[in-house]
């Protein structure tokens, strides 16, 4: 994997005039101390919960879940993601709207909160191992999963023989139970960067391993 | 959805420019920005759409965050009018 972080953060983008007046206004007003202060972060409240009761429902329509629970999570989301936010203005940069960046925190709150609660009602342990799971995992149609017997073993030989332990853990949980990235690097205690470059690397490694027995072609399709 | 063995080179397919999750998240809200303004966000950020391709986690989130700065934008409109 490539790091380009810093790089692409010092590209300069110039936003509008008026975004710009807007910012300032935002990063001055959370600034400030008293009435100012507690308007704009009433302001502020009210635009994050709209956006978080949106992702919310968005992502529960998929996770199936419904009821009080989702206008709390919202409501959660966005008061953390406000007190983030009074925390680091400072730090906002100026190259988008206001909003935007605030919006990313409440989107990343909303989703480790939802991810953590869902994970938590389905019941699977992140070592549980159905290897029937993998062709539907991977968007393989029904009517092919049978006709590759030998190819799902062979992807199987190759988690034994070729990964990690650690690797071999990753792949289990995000692969066979589908658990997502972030709630697994919780439970690990680890970064969310490192289970992905931990997939990143355990992908790889069985490319590799399936090429050299000639299941794959030796060329990557684009 | 489709069938072996194409599925299973999609899913171990790796790209040397995924820039992995930290530096995707770091500058989501401008790849999102982009995106909304119907500029090409993957020709600026091509490892972050690299990476948003491979990372299911992350993906869902520029969803999210795209998703939340068009709603943005068609209030703003719809006030504006």
């Amino acid at each position: 994997m490539k790091s380009e972080g810093s790089e692409l953060l010092s590209q300069v983008r110039v936003v509008s005039a008026e975004v710009a007046r807007e910012n300032r206004d935002w990063v001055r007003d959370l600034s400030s101390t008293g009435d100012r202060r507690e308007l704009a972060c009433r302001r502020l409240y009210d635009v994050l919960l709209r956006a978080a009761r949106a992702e919310v429902r968005r992502r529960s329509a998929r996770l199936r879940l419904a009821g009080p629970e989702v206008d709390d999570i919202a409501h959660q989301a966005a008061a953390d993601a406000l007190l983030a936010i009074s925390g680091k203005v400072e730090t906002f940069r100026g190259d988008c709207k206001f909003t935007t960046w605030a919006y990313k925190f409440v989107i990343f709150d909303v989703a480790a909160k939802v991810n953590r609660h869902f994970w938590q009602r389905a019941g699977v342990a992140f070592d549980d191992e159905d290897w029937e799971r993998l062709p539907a995992r991977i968007g393989i149609e029904p009517e092919a999963q049978a006709e590759s017997r030998d190819l799902l073993s062979a992807v199987r030989r190759a988690v034994d023989e070729k990964l990690t332990a650690k690797q071999r853990m990753v792949f289990v949980a995000l692969a066979l139970n589908g658990m997502p990235t972030d709630v697994l690097a919780d439970q690990l205690g680890a970064t969310q960067n490192a289970i992905y470059k931990m997939m990143f690397d355990a992908r790889r490694k069985l490319r590799n391993a399936l090429v050299d027995a000639g299941y794959l072609p030796e060329q990557q399709i684009a | 959805m489709t069938g072996w063995p194409e599925g299973l080179e999609r899913f171990l397919a790796t790209d040397p420019h995924d820039v992995g999750c930290d530096d995707a998240r770091a500058v989501l809200h401008l790849y999102a920005e982009q995106a909304a303004s119907g500029a090409d966000a993957a020709e600026r950020f091509p490892g972050v759409a690299s990476h948003l391709a491979a990372c299911e986690s992350c993906a869902e989130d520029a969803d999210g965050l795209l998703a939340a700065v068009i709603a943005m934008e068609d209030q703003e409109e719809e006030h504006g009018s």
